[in-house]
This record gives structure tokens, sequence and C-alpha cells, in this order.
């Protein structure tokens, strides 16, 4: 009988020969969107720090340290453990930059600390990271997902919904923060950050799409069935964490609603539809507008003005036009 | 040509292979024709007005934001006189690019700029697309009554 452990020719990547040109795609958006904190001039909010109340700025740490803790287990866990289970060479060499801009996000945090805020404060933050019961539940919960010998579409699912979902009730803070002209040059940190995190749940949720087609019908709905319930766990620690965290200064409403927001977008990057009917995921405009700026809504079909206005000037260099 | 249009416009749409924007298209409901993914399958050739729906593929400088399979179909000018308008799709979670495709086309082909939606859309986008789609085809009555 032959040895069922194949062994594999160790191949060289090939970038002109690809399975699946999303790949291509998703690389060459994810190395321009290269960034650092060094970038971004976080000594500028200085001044604003110095404006919130000791209640703001402990809340402020605190939500960045949760936000750490899950950069931190995608970085080292999460994206790593989805390398094994990689279609492609090239979804593989993805992983690697997904896992690395990671490692980026958490420490970047770091950078916002030590720019504002006391090493006491932040010491005092990362202890309660560590003791804080729903944050603790949150990464347990995904960690036992990406746990070797799990399903890999599970681990997929998992990941999409840290990438996709987790993350915003933390985002938010800096959003609001944004909105009442506070703290904007974390804000516009936040938003790299942002920006690479909607990359990588639309690409890992892609690949999950890709998966799922080849799979029979009972499998398919069975995994649908976890996605839902998976998510629904995460929902509730998320309410019971957002309700800690911002009931003192009367946000925790306003945060749901963009945690329902954020979660029907997690489905949709699985290819699943909205769970959280529209009267409970119109996030506040003010918030909307904080995540992206100078795009305001001037649409013909949206109702609000009888003419519709063109957008400012924008990048149109794209040498494929002919006109 | 000759023949005065009237009623609903047709509806073009490109979506990627992850399917967010033929996700929407086929919740609208309403006839509907692909731009092909692959550059070499044959465009669509709309012999009446249509409304694109077109997603974003920016970069973090707003590079690349329209489908190429897209600007090819609109680089014809046979179907650039036909285009009445753009819905366009995206991620406000880009940011300043948000939808940005829209904004593009909008500009470079002088139409207006219908819609703007996330990812595979809500419910109440489908409500106001559908409603708007509906009005913009009473309108193109009235206009050539």
């Amino acid at each position: 009988m032959k040895d069922m452990t194949e062994i594999r020719i160790p191949r060289a990547i090939n970038w002109n020969r690809l399975q699946d040109d999303k790949d291509l795609e998703v690389w060459n958006r994810l190395t321009v969107n290269f960034w650092l904190p060094e970038k971004v001039p976080l000594s500028n909010d200085i001044p604003s720090w110095a404006t919130l109340t000791d209640h703001e700025k402990q809340l402020t740490i605190r939500v960045f340290t949760g936000l750490t803790l899950l950069d931190t287990i995608q970085n080292s866990v999460g994206a790593p453990s989805l390398m094994p289970d990689a279609v492609t060479p090239h979804e593989e060499a993805l992983l690697t930059n997904i896992a690395f801009m990671e490692a980026v996000h958490a420490r970047s945090y770091s950078s916002i600390f030590s720019t504002l805020c006391s090493t006491k404060e932040v010491d005092e933050a990362f202890r309660w990271s560590e003791e804080n019961p729903h944050l603790q539940a949150k990464a347990r919960a995904i960690l036992q997902t990406y746990a070797p010998g799990n399903d890999p579409l599970k681990r997929k699912i998992a990941s999409v919904f840290l990438e996709s979902f987790l993350f915003y009730s933390g985002f938010y803070l800096p959003m609001y923060w944004s909105s009442r002209a506070k703290l904007t040059n974390t804000a516009d940190l936040i938003r790299l950050i942002i920006r690479d995190e909607a990359v990588h749940g639309y690409f890992i949720g892609y690949k999950f799409q890709q998966g799922m087609a080849k799979l029979p019908e009972d499998k398919q709905q069975e995994l649908k069935d976890y996605a839902f319930s998976l998510l629904f766990e995460l929902y509730d620690i998320e309410n019971q964490y957002t309700e800690e965290l911002y009931d003192d200064i009367g946000l925790t409403e306003d945060v749901k609603v963009f945690l329902h927001y954020n979660a029907n977008k997690a489905l949709q990057n699985l290819g699943f539809e909205a769970l959280f009917p529209p009267e409970v995921s119109e996030v506040n405009p003010a918030i909307l507008a904080a995540l992206s700026p100078d795009s305001e809504n001037h649409d013909f079909f949206s109702g609000s003005g009888s003419s519709y206005v063109i957008g400012k000037a924008v990048a149109t260099e794209d040498e494929d036009w002919d006109f | 040509m000759g023949v005065p249009e009237t009623g609903l416009p047709d509806i073009l749409f490109y979506s990627s292979r992850s399917g967010n924007t033929a996700r929407f298209v086929g919740r609208l409901g309403l006839a509907a024709y692909r731009i092909p993914v692959e550059p070499d399958a044959p465009m669509p050739a709309p012999g009446r007005g249509f409304v694109l729906i077109c997603p974003t593929y920016a970069d973090g400088q707003g590079r690349g934001a329209v489908p190429k399979q897209v600007i090819r179909f609109l680089n014809a000018p046979e179907n650039r006189a036909r285009l009445v308008g753009v819905i366009a799709s995206g991620n406000r979670n880009f940011g300043a690019t948000y939808a940005l495709a829209g904004r593009i086309i909008s500009k470079k082909c002088n139409v207006p700029l219908l819609y703007r939606f996330e990812l595979a859309g809500t419910e109440t986008d489908i409500t106001r697309v559908r409603a708007g789609l509906d009005r913009l085809g009473t309108e193109r009555c009235s206009m050539t009554a």
C-alpha cells in the first residue's frame, strides 16, 4: 500500500500563473495600502487628549487594549491558522501579509499610548484587558475555533467575524471622538486599520464562499447554521461588553446599532443575508460621516434634495479610459 | 433609435467573483445584464437607455476604482450614449474612497450618481433603488410623451 503521507514537492510561487485572479487583486490592494503608525502625527492629539475627563481617558485606553488583544490574536494565531488550508500558494502569501498587518495594528495602539498616556494608566488597562470576562470570553470563543484540527471553513467564519464584527464595539469610540472633533489624528490611524480589516474580511469571506460552493447542500446548510449560532454567541458577549464600557457615558444604544450594522456586513462578506433589520441597523449619521469623511451622500435616489451633485474632483488618471 | 424610449431603463451591472453586486441585483428582481468578468467574453450591447450598477475597487489613493471591464464597456461611445445614470457600491470602511467608482463614472460620462450602497445592500437600499428606478421610468415617459 502506498504511504498515506503525501510528500509534496516544494514549489516556488509563480505570480504570473494564477489559479485565482482575486489573489493578485487583493495582494495589490493590501501592498499599496501598507502603512506604519509613524506616518500619523499622533502627537497633534496631545492637547485634545487633555480635554477628556479621567473617565473618558480610561474608557479610551481600555477600548484600545481590547482592540490590541484582537489584533494580537489575529496576528499570532488567526491568520497563521488559515495558512494550512490555503487553496493557492498566493492565498498563503496573502495570509502572511494579513498576519503582519495585524502586528502593525497591535503595535499602533502602543504608539497611541506612548504618545498620549502615562505608563501607569496603560499598565492598568492591560491588566483590565486580562481580567475583563467579556473580552476574555470573545477571545476564547474565537481561539477555540482556530484550534488545530477544526473545520477549515468554520475557522474562516470565525476569522471574518473577528475582522468584520468584533472590532467594532471598539472602533466606535475613536469615530465618536472624531465626530466631536477630538483625537482626530488618532481617528486617522484607526481609519487605516479599519480599511485593512475591511479587505481582510472581504478576502477571507471570499475564500470561504469559494470553499463552501464546492460542498453538497446539506453541508452548506450546516455551515450556515454554525455561522449564525457563532454570531449569536459573539453578539451576546458583545452586548455585555458594550454595556460595561459605554453605559456610563450613555452611548450603549448607539454602539449596539453600530454592532448590528457591522454584523450584517460580516454576514455579507460570508455571502449570507443580513440578520438585523434596517430599523435597528441605521447608524448615527455622525458616525457614518466619521467612517467615510469627504464622501458625503449626494445621490439622487436618497431623496434629500431635488438635484444631484457630482462629487468633487477625483483621481481618474487610469490609463484605460479612452475618452 | 428613432422610437422614443419609455418606462424603466435596463440594468447593467458588474460583479466580481465575490458576488456582492450580483446578490444585490438578484434581490432587485428586475431584468439585468451582466458585464462579464472575463476579458474575452462578449459584452452586452444595450439597445436602450440603461442604469449601470458598479462596485468600487479603489486602493487607498483611489486608483483602480472602476473595474477594468466596466471601463472597457464604457469606452464604446454607443454604450456611453445610452447610460442614464450610475449606482455605485462599496464599503464605508474605505473612507473617502467609499463607492468612488460612482463618482468617477458620473464625472467621466456626465451622468447622475443615482445611489450608493454597501456590499450587497440592505432592505432599505433595495426599496430605495426600486422606487428611484420607478420614478426615473416615469420621468422618462413624461419627457418623451
